[in-house]
């Protein structure tokens, strides 16, 4: 464990959507680790991870973009490299999360593009060694701060809240080294720790459509609706999500969702709207940090009445 | 008489297409993928493609440049990773259509209006010029270079999003936005240089170990679990 570690303190990696339409992942994600004595630093002047658009237009531009964030990372973190010591970069977006580490994995898989990023990196002034180590809130909340720690902060136990975990493709393929890339259970047993019911989701890692909702809205939200009504069918109150996009689609394009008709369902009725929350929100709820503080005024699916329906608000 | 056909002689292929795609990164397995189906079984957006992933990995080396450019499927592909965890050959089909995304680019045959291809590029000049994205200035911008009347078709959701707070119009910037630009440009020169330098066709270069990366990471799973 790095030194960076053992003091309790992280680099962070917000990414464009968490300043953004995600806003209230940032919020809720700040508040929960301030409320466990988990100091984060966010990353001085970061850029766009790129997402999957860089890699669209050119693979070695989306790189050599990732790599500056790395060589800034690496700088601002200051490791010791005579002890080995690493970097704990913490990216809560899964765009962000894959592309950090796929520049991570292909650096060094592939020479030529190792050679390629540190040549362009050289150009404008920047140095990447190689000491920084990405992680996922979730391997840090689970891994590092660990359940025991936050069950005994617990104030308000989530009882009763049936909750599916979604945890959507980008996580857990293909580069992610702290949970399943199948069944990832990390988030059912940290809501599981806070007292909260985790229903069976068997399409906790089905793809949400990406940007398809936006540019062809009626294949996005096709998938939008399968989700949404597997998660219905299980029982659940809320579905729990871990990424910004992931939210965004499921909240924003649930009502277009809801009027698409299959074989054997009808339009729900407002009842049966399912509010998307961020696992940080029902997190934060637990740790007793009011609503207001954790960004939930933002969904555009209101989750208090479902929340208030099982008593945790 | 018109007699459409989808087969074609050898001598039609694009031989320099086959062999450049499978030098791309993590294209060099292709030539290994059984056509098994897999990837199509799983890809959650078959059902909208004219052809299935398992169709364009094979159009692709076998050089039916044009089938596997214009196909809808490099678009419609979200990046979701299920096919390149689950190839038995471990053949990251992701970034083969990454691959085939920029050389649609790259050659302009993309339809002109669709909005995928314009959103990347839209994206592309964004984080040049700024370093970050501001999500709702990009969908603007993507509207007005497609189709700006779609606009109001997306009222609703952009009153819900100025509703909630999500729709913010302040500009995000960087301070070291010429660091940004120049990493962009030299990976540009370089680039150029490689392509003025390599004989055409002769593009394959990539180092090829046992495993993908992908699978070393799964390789060294538990080893970031403190």
């Amino acid at each position: 464990m790095s030194a960076t570690t053992l003091a309790g303190r992280y680099l962070y990696y917000p990414g464009c959507s968490l300043k953004g339409t995600g806003r209230a992942y940032e919020t809720s994600l700040l508040a929960v680790f301030r409320a466990l004595g988990v100091e984060l630093l966010e990353l001085d002047d970061w850029n766009c991870c790129g997402a999957t658009a860089y890699m669209s237009v050119d693979e070695v531009k989306a790189f050599a973009l990732s790599g500056r964030n790395l060589a800034l990372a690496e700088r601002q973190g200051l490791p010791d490299e005579a002890r080995g010591e690493q970097v704990d970069l913490i990216a809560p977006c899964s765009a962000c999360y894959l592309v950090l580490n796929k520049t991570q994995a292909y650096m060094r898989y592939y020479p030529q593009i190792g050679q390629r990023v540190s040549q362009a990196l050289q150009t404008a002034g920047l140095r990447y060694k190689g000491s920084v180590r990405i992680r996922h809130p979730l391997d840090v909340l689970v891994n590092d701060v660990g359940l025991d720690e936050i069950a005994l902060k617990v104030k308000t136990p989530l009882k009763g809240l049936k909750v599916a975990p979604y945890y959507g493709c980008q996580i857990v393929r293909p580069f992610a080294t702290f949970d399943d890339r199948h069944n990832p259970v990390t988030m059912d047993r940290l809501l599981g720790a806070v007292g909260a019911e985790v229903v069976d989701y068997p399409l906790k890692t089905s793809c949400c459509g990406g940007s398809l909702t936006g540019n062809l809205p009626k294949v996005g939200v096709t998938l939008v609706h399968a989700l949404l009504d597997e998660a219905r069918k299980r029982g659940a109150d809320v579905i729990a999500t871990v990424c910004p996009l992931c939210q965004f689609n499921l909240d924003a394009f649930q009502e277009r969702a809801g009027g698409r008709r299959t074989n054997d369902h009808h339009a729900p009725t407002a009842s049966q709207q399912l509010p998307v929350v961020y696992f940080t929100q029902l997190l934060g709820l637990a740790l007793g940090i009011p609503a207001r503080e954790l960004g939930l005024q933002a969904n555009i699916v209101p989750a208090e009445p479902a929340l208030a329906k099982r008593g945790v608000l | 008489m018109s007699t459409p056909t989808s087969v074609k002689y050898q001598a039609q292929l694009d031989q320099e297409f086959a062999h450049w795609i499978t030098g791309v990164v993590g294209g060099e397995r292709l030539r290994q993928c059984i056509q098994c189906g897999q990837c199509s079984a799983l890809c959650p957006l078959s059902a909208f493609m004219d052809h299935t992933p398992r169709q364009v990995m094979h159009l692709a080396r076998e050089g039916f440049k044009h089938e596997a450019l214009q196909s809808n499927a490099i678009w419609l592909c979200a990046s979701c990773y299920g096919c390149a965890v689950e190839c038995p050959k471990q053949i990251m089909i992701t970034d083969v259509m990454y691959a085939l995304k920029q050389r649609a680019l790259r050659e302009k045959v993309y339809p002109r209006h669709f909005s995928i291809p314009v959103l990347a590029r839209a994206f592309f000049e964004m984080v040049r010029a700024n370093g970050r994205i501001t999500e709702s200035w990009l969908v603007i911008r993507v509207f007005f270079k497609t189709n700006v009347l779609k606009i109001f078709g997306m009222s609703r959701l952009g009153l819900n999003l100025m509703r909630t707070g999500r729709f913010r119009l302040r500009m995000e910037s960087i301070r070291g936005r010429h660091e940004v630009r120049a990493l962009l440009d030299a990976v540009e020169a370089a680039t150029d240089e490689g392509r003025r330098t390599r004989a055409p066709g002769n593009t394959s270069s990539s180092h090829v170990a046992g495993h993908s990366p992908g699978r070393e990471a799964e390789a060294g799973k538990g080893a970031a679990v403190v």
